[in-house]
């Protein structure tokens, strides 16, 4: 094995210096711009579209157009990864999920950004490097909101003993209804609800350096938290099933005095046709703690341009356009997706158009993100089979924590 | 024995047809009462079916794309399956029992492992995108079945009437043509619908091999199908467009079923 | 008259499965360089990449696997012969139930595994119809039944239809002669149905094995990935290889192709000497016993 090794590096080193030795001719910069294709999702399409146009009518010779990938995260990850792994200039601008980000990076599949990081919410810039260069732009953000009920809560609470006194209270005098709500089924949902529940408890799933955490104290009161909570039926127990959408409905129907969610969950359960039964009834606010508010986790998109785009002068171009200020605020104009430049937050004319934004930027300031890591699919396995056995009772706290701690480990080398 | 033969047909009937008139139903509501358990829609609304024709989708022409492909492979695995069949069935050869086998070996690979390579070669010969991409693949679960399926048919049909026809003079392929095809019709059309409803149900390569839309196939149009929010699983336009892939096939049934019900019984035996 | 399936075959199978049985001897994309990227390349691993085959989440999944196998081929094979049965004779309205039993095999299974999702679902119709309570998406034993319901629905009629084909061979002379020496209905199919259709039902059976081993996208839609109680060994690979672990993969891919070639070889020495056994000697083998037993 170990020759091998020197062989291929021997070999490499070899064709490094050929390389070096037929002197490769500078790009020039007109050779990188011409047309591009933007690989986006469905559903911001229609609002993406009007920043597409715009950018067309700008740039007659370097049109964007837009492709759609499916819908579900997983297909576009797939697709997005065999483009890569073909080397494919399929998309030379796209879509991915911030947590990605470092994967992609590290793997060479998008190219580094010198692009100007003013103005963003400081988390969301966060997401976009890796190793401290940037290799992508925040263009969508978000982190989770507590729901609660209105008309049953005065006050919404600040502590998870806060929440469950409360409860304690309103339930009893209300038929079918449980306490609280999150994303528990067996998928990223669970990562980001359980390490919410940790940074809310003052802990973190890594510490600065990126050594795991899970054996810290917060790390065990939060995982006590949640395990104690579906144990007691605070949390129902279809809770265990439950992605974004399971938990909308419930809290619509009137089943869950508190839900934990995406701010998109604002404007269905504010709808008057007979769909939500709690419209008017409802607000939202920052998550709980466990001695004080709690902390959310970071989600969102951002924008990479692909390793492998033919055109890489105009894609990036183009991702400046697309998350500069005018843009991102004509964006928000048509669209409730969250966004990560500040001054949308302060905007009389969209907190008139989105009234939760004050706790949602209070929120994202708050957010911790998600672990970074290359194998950050690895990780986010491991940290839902843990979270997964101790929620159910399948294993005790202290057992599944030692084993996500010794799990992650080597993951995160 | 007839209150139980009626029993059992209407039973059967029943459990096919429950859970799809359960996905007809749900896409008669309107998405805001998606959740409801009532058995009819109230109200009733079509608003899952002017999503999945609203003119940005593209159904229309993934269903037209979806209708080439699973036709084409369909046509092209027919013709060269049945020849195969017919040959394995009738002749005798070296090696016979080793491409029967072959035969059957792929189709034992995961389809998730063939993906990549065939992906890297489609790259590299400038398939991606095209037709070809869709339907060459297909083939790899469309010509085992038709093969095996139709040696078997062949093997049980009547030696002597292949002798009897080439007595009157007809070419081996002539009595091939003119006598085995005819009795094998039944089989040679079930075998023809359920490779035409592999193919036009099948997803992962359309997905992998297309990235244009004016390519693409229905199921990946279906996927590509939204919500009215990020998280919303569009289950409304996925039931109606389930629905609308599900019916040309119910009635290319209802057409072909004569067919597929045709052979020996009242055939050349009579 | 065989080239040109063996020619297609071979572009679209065997040179990706050569590829992939390779690439199980492989690592690749693992390592990083001192500046956090991942070095490109590939490095011959050995039988490295087969080390997950004996431990417990395969074994568990390999277990899974032959559990809805065994379970859904059995059931299937037997409402697929009823389906057959009904839709042979001739009744008024049969066309419907011909068009009605294919239905739930011409519904894509993507859509066909969220319609059984939303089916099951905690506030779903089937507990709503039970008066159950039971989470039947989550991990446990009840959703190893929802995924079997699931699939013998979608999948019934595949081998209802191949043994309809099988049935419309059978000459009507047979079952005149049996109705003659005044054989009941049941007589009637043990001794002259089944024998004459065995080869067809044996077809439809083998490929619902080798289909069945491979079951992946429903227990993935309806219950989700990473679920104990219901991953299948396609499972496992297709997780695998989006967290891109093309090496283990691939080598669970080659010890699935493996085991179900051993499935599919034994299927076919025990039960199958019809499928393979040469035209005339069978023939006249078929002649006798079948002459026997109407006799």
């Amino acid at each position: 094995m170990k020759a091998l090794h020197v062989t291929a590096a021997a070999l490499a080193l070899g064709a490094g210096l050929a390389a070096c030795g037929s002197s490769p001719s500078p790009q020039a910069p007109t050779q990188e711009r011409g047309p591009i294709t933007f690989l986006g999702g469905k559903f911001e399409a229609e609002s993406v579209q009007k920043i597409v146009d715009a950018w067309n009518a700008a740039h007659p010779q370097e049109k964007a157009s837009v492709v759609l990938l499916p819908e579900s995260a997983d297909e576009q990850r797939r697709k997005l990864i065999q483009n890569a792994q073909t080397k494919s200039d399929a998309g030379d601008v796209m879509l991915i999920d911030a947590v990605w980000t470092s994967e992609f990076a590290a793997n060479r599949w998008v190219e580094e950004l010198k692009l100007d990081t003013t103005g963003f919410l400081p988390t969301t810039i966060e997401t976009a490097k890796y190793r401290d260069k940037l290799y992508a732009m925040p263009v969508f953000t978000g982190t989770g909101l507590l729901y609660y009920r209105t008309d049953l809560v005065k006050q919404p609470p600040k502590t998870w003993a806060e929440m469950k006194k409360i409860c304690d209270e309103v339930l009893p005098k209300q038929k079918g209804m449980s306490c609280y709500g999150g994303q528990f089924d067996k998928y990223e949902g669970l990562t980001v609800n359980f390490s919410e529940a940790v940074a809310s408890a003052g802990g973190e799933l890594l510490d600065a350096s990126g050594q795991p955490q899970l054996t810290s104290e917060a790390a065990k009161q939060a995982a006590r938290f949640l395990a104690d909570a579906f144990k007691s039926g605070m949390i129902p127990k279809e809770a265990i099933t439950y992605k974004e959408e399971e938990g909308r409905v419930a809290f619509q129907e009137g089943k869950l005095l508190f839900y934990r969610n995406w701010a998109y969950g604002y404007e269905a359960a504010q709808k008057t046709d007979g769909s939500s039964k709690v419209a008017g009834k409802f607000d939202v606010a920052p998550i709980p703690g466990l001695n004080g508010p709690g902390a959310g986790t970071l989600g969102g998109n951002n924008l990479a341009v692909s390793a492998f785009s033919k055109h890489k002068q105009t894609a990036r171009d183009f991702v400046a356009f697309m998350t500069s200020a005018e843009q991102i605020k004509a964006f928000a104009r048509t669209s409730s997706m969250p966004v990560p430049r500040a001054a949308i937050y302060d905007d009389p004319e969209m907190i008139k158009k989105y009234p939760y934004l004050p706790a949602l930027k209070e929120g994202i300031l708050a957010a911790k993100p998600r672990p970074k890591a290359v194998r950050y699919g690895d990780v986010t396995a491991a940290i839902q089979e843990s979270a997964y056995a101790i929620i159910t009772g399948a294993k005790p706290v202290d057992q599944g924590l030692s084993e996500l701690q010794t799990a992650l480990g080597p993951l995160l080398k | 024995m007839h209150v139980w033969r009626r029993a059992g047909t209407i039973g059967i009937a029943l459990y096919c047809l429950v859970p799809f008139y359960w996905m007809v139903v749900s896409s008669f509501r309107r998405t805001a009462d998606i959740h409801d358990t009532t058995p009819l829609p109230s109200p009733w609304s079509l608003e899952s079916y002017e999503a999945v024709f609203a003119a940005d989708m593209g159904f229309g022409r993934s269903l037209l794309n979806s209708l080439v492909v699973a036709g084409v492979t369909t046509a092209v695995t027919l013709l060269v399956g049945t020849l195969a069949a017919y040959a394995l069935a009738r002749l005798s050869f070296r090696g016979k029992n080793v491409v029967l086998a072959l035969v059957i070996a792929v189709s034992m690979f995961p389809g998730a492992l063939l993906i990549v390579p065939l992906l890297k070669l489609f790259t590299a010969i400038g398939w991606i995108n095209t037709y070809q991409a869709m339907i060459v693949p297909s083939m790899s679960f469309a010509l085992p079945l038709t093969i095996w399926n139709l040696t078997t048919f062949f093997r049980q049909l009547p030696y002597e009437l292949e002798q009897a026809a080439m007595i009157d003079g007809c070419t081996p392929f002539a009595a091939f043509r003119r006598v085995m095809l005819p009795l094998a019709a039944p089989g040679v059309f079930t075998t023809a619908i359920l490779a035409f409803i592999a193919t036009w149900n099948e997803f992962i390569i359309a997905v992998t091999m297309v990235n244009d839309q004016e390519r693409q196939t229905a199921t990946v149009r279906i996927a590509q199908f939204t919500g009215a929010a990020k998280f919303d699983t569009p289950f409304g336009t996925q039931m109606a467009a389930g629905v609308l892939v599900t019916l040309p096939l119910v009635l290319l049934v209802l057409f072909f079923q004569r067919r597929i019900v045709a052979g020996l019984t009242a055939g050349a035996l009579k | 008259m065989l080239s040109p399936t063996l020619l297609v075959l071979a572009l679209v199978v065997f040179y990706p499965l050569v590829a992939a049985m390779r690439e199980s001897f492989y690592e690749s994309g693992q390592r990083l360089d001192a500046d956090g990227f991942v070095v490109e390349g590939e490095w011959f691993a050995g039988l490295a990449n087969y080390a997950g085959v004996a431990q417990q989440r395969f074994i568990n999944a390999a277990l899974n696997t032959t559990l809805f196998t065994v379970v859904t081929v059995s059931l299937e094979v037997v409402l697929g012969m009823a389906m057959a049965l009904v839709m042979r004779r001739a009744f008024r309205g049969r066309a419907f139930l011909r068009a009605s039993i294919l239905v739930p095999w011409a519904v894509p299974t993507a859509v066909a595994g969220l319609m059984w999702k939303w089916i099951f679902q905690a506030d779903g119709v089937a507990n709503a119809l039970l008066g159950t309570q039971i989470l039947w998406t989550a991990d446990g034993p009840w959703a190893k039944l929802a995924v079997i319901v699931a699939d013998t629905w979608k999948t019934a009629p595949f081998v209802g239809l191949l043994v309809l084909a099988g049935l419309q061979i059978i000459p009507a002379e047979v079952y005149e002669a049996a109705r003659v020496d005044g054989a009941t209905p049941w007589q009637t199919f043990r001794r002259v149905t089944l024998p004459l259709v065995k080869p067809a039902l044996l077809v439809a059976v083998l490929f619902r094995l080798m289909d069945a081993l491979r079951i992946f996208d429903l227990p993935y839609v309806l219950v989700g990935p990473r679920k104990q109680s219901v991953e299948t060994l396609s499972g496992l690979i297709w997780d695998e290889a989006t967290r891109v672990h093309y090496g283990p993969a691939s080598a669970y891919g080659t010890a699935l192709f493996v085991y179900i070639a051993v499935i599919a070889f034994v299927f076919v020495k025990l039960l199958g000497a019809d499928l393979l056994s040469d035209v005339r000697e069978r023939r006249l083998s078929g002649r006798r016993e079948g002459n026997a037993r109407v006799a």
